[in-house]
């Protein structure tokens, strides 16, 4: 039985769905059975992030809507063998699935892959809801910025009327420099408003626009910052405990981090 | 035909602050009534009597509110009298239902999140944070052990005495009755162990150290604080 992850943010151009093909890419690359579901409907981008738009033929309303069987719309991954992405349609709105639909596709996904990975759309309405319907557990990402804390902050508080676990937390987009001179807010700062727990950390990285752009997540390149980051989150939530990785090289705003994670140098 | 009943349902004591009427709890409200009037009636008043306040002493007798304004006629009438109040040992099991739920603290320990409205009657007890964008209303005090980054009323129904008290005073806003106060423009700390209250000399809320509470208000940790603004 696998186990189904939201990504949500509330605000928009977070990250959520760089995380969601990110997330998926490196749970895929530790040999798990990875299905992404594109809940975005009318302003779908996964696939494009996944380089896999070209071979859509049917999207989640085709099959909420009983034009397709599930597996007929699901588009298997060019790199691997088990990583699907179930896409969104384009031409309808938000209103076409319903939070039933998408706890009846969840279920089915669930007895064939161990992570099924939700990407949501912005906002707070019934997008949000049919993301949040079917899912076990939810990753909220936010960047270092108050309005996206803030909108986070709101996102936490609904999805704690949900029933799941408690949400845990993407600190993304960190720029050091900023950090270090106080210009962003900082990592424990945001842990401590927010109060859950933190899963990981994602520098800001040009590679992920470049990799995005390709078509190619950049978890698969073997050493760029962000994607040993994704990667590590990905062993987190295989349940490994990972110290917060490759950034102790650095100096300024990563001692503060280590400090913050009782890492000593 | 003569009356032969006992009539003794009405006693009266003058005492330094004006009249007592005591009223006996178990006759009939109508026996009350008809003695009291008998009574005051024996008394005949001069005009340039002063008014003399009237205390009423009820027992344990419930009554209505057109029994009282009946009550207050018969004193009133023909005399110089005011009635000062009507005191009875009973209330209705409703009313000191919702006095119960008005006076107690109540605790609840969760995160108060952006756009989450937390509304207590009575004071409240917050064991956690009210985060930016949060907001707790309350008809009484407002306590908060943890933060407090986002707007906090206390005293909504008009309680100028209620105070907002926090381990870490960061708010957006306090609103304390009708008086408002928020944060300056400009990024500044918060405070640890402070309280906000209205000020009745500048009329607006001042926040200072939790320990004035001990001087500014007193009544605070008494139950009679609670009777009168009830």
């Amino acid at each position: 039985m696998g186990e189904a992850i939201v990504i949500t943010s509330g605000k928009g151009g977070v990250g959520k769905t760089t995380t969601t093909a990110n997330i998926g890419t490196s749970l895929a690359l530790m040999d798990k059975k990875v299905c992404l579901i594109d809940t975005d409907i009318g302003l779908r981008n996964l696939d494009v992030v996944m380089g896999l738009e070209n071979r859509i033929v049917y999207d989640i309303v085709d099959v909420v809507q009983g034009r397709c069987k599930l597996k007929q719309a699901l588009i298997k991954d060019k790199r691997f063998e088990y990583l699907s992405l179930l896409p969104a349609a384009q031409t309808s709105d938000k209103s076409a699935v319903t939070p039933e639909g998408m706890r009846e596709i969840i279920k089915e996904l669930k007895t064939e892959y161990d992570y099924i990975i939700i990407d949501c759309p912005a906002g707070i309405e019934q997008g949000f809801q049919n993301a949040v319907a079917g899912a076990d557990k939810a990753i909220v990402v936010t960047t270092p910025e108050k309005s996206s804390v803030r909108d986070a902050d709101r996102i936490i508080g609904l999805l704690e009327k949900e029933d799941m676990d408690a949400p845990t937390l993407i600190i993304n987009r960190i720029r050091k420099h900023m950090m270090k001179n106080g210009d962003m807010l900082e990592i424990d700062e945001i842990v401590q408003i927010l109060s859950i727990d933190l899963i990981g950390i994602v520098l800001d990285d040009d590679e992920v626009i470049k990799a995005s752009n390709h078509g190619e997540p950049v978890a698969f390149q073997p050493n760029t910052k962000a994607s040993i980051a994704y990667r590590n989150i990905a062993r987190r939530i295989l349940g490994e405990s990972v110290p917060l990785q490759s950034l102790d090289d650095e100096t300024g705003m990563f001692q503060k981090v280590k400090r913050f994670f009782g890492i000593r140098s | 035909m003569q009356e032969t009943k006992q009539k003794n349902y009405v006693t009266i004591k003058g005492t330094r602050d004006g009249l007592t009427l005591f009223i006996d709890d178990r006759c009939s409200f109508t026996d009350a009534c008809r003695e009291l009037v008998d009574k005051l009636s024996v008394n005949i008043v001069q005009k340039d009597e002063p008014v003399v306040p009237v205390t009423v002493k009820l027992g344990n007798r419930f009554i209505y509110e057109d029994q009282k304004k009946q009550l207050e006629e018969i004193i009133t009438k023909d005399n110089h009298f005011t009635v000062q109040s009507l005191d009875s040992n009973v209330i209705l099991r409703d009313e000191a239902l919702a006095f119960l739920d008005d006076t107690e603290v109540k605790v609840i320990t969760r995160i108060v999140r952006s756009g989450q409205v937390l509304e207590i009657k009575g004071d409240l007890l917050l064991i956690g944070d009210v985060n930016p964008g949060g907001n707790v209303v309350s008809t009484g005090n407002i306590y908060i052990m943890g933060s407090l980054h986002g707007v906090a009323h206390a005293g909504v129904n008009g309680d100028r005495n209620a105070i907002i008290a926090a381990s870490y005073m960061n708010p957006s806003q306090l609103r304390i009755a009708d008086h408002i106060s928020r944060a300056p423009d400009y990024e500044s700390d918060g405070v640890y162990m402070e309280c906000g209250l209205i000020d009745d000399e500048k009329d607006k809320i001042v926040i200072d150290r939790i320990q004035v509470l001990a001087h500014k208000r007193k009544s605070l940790n008494r139950f009679e604080r609670r009777l009168i603004n009830g």
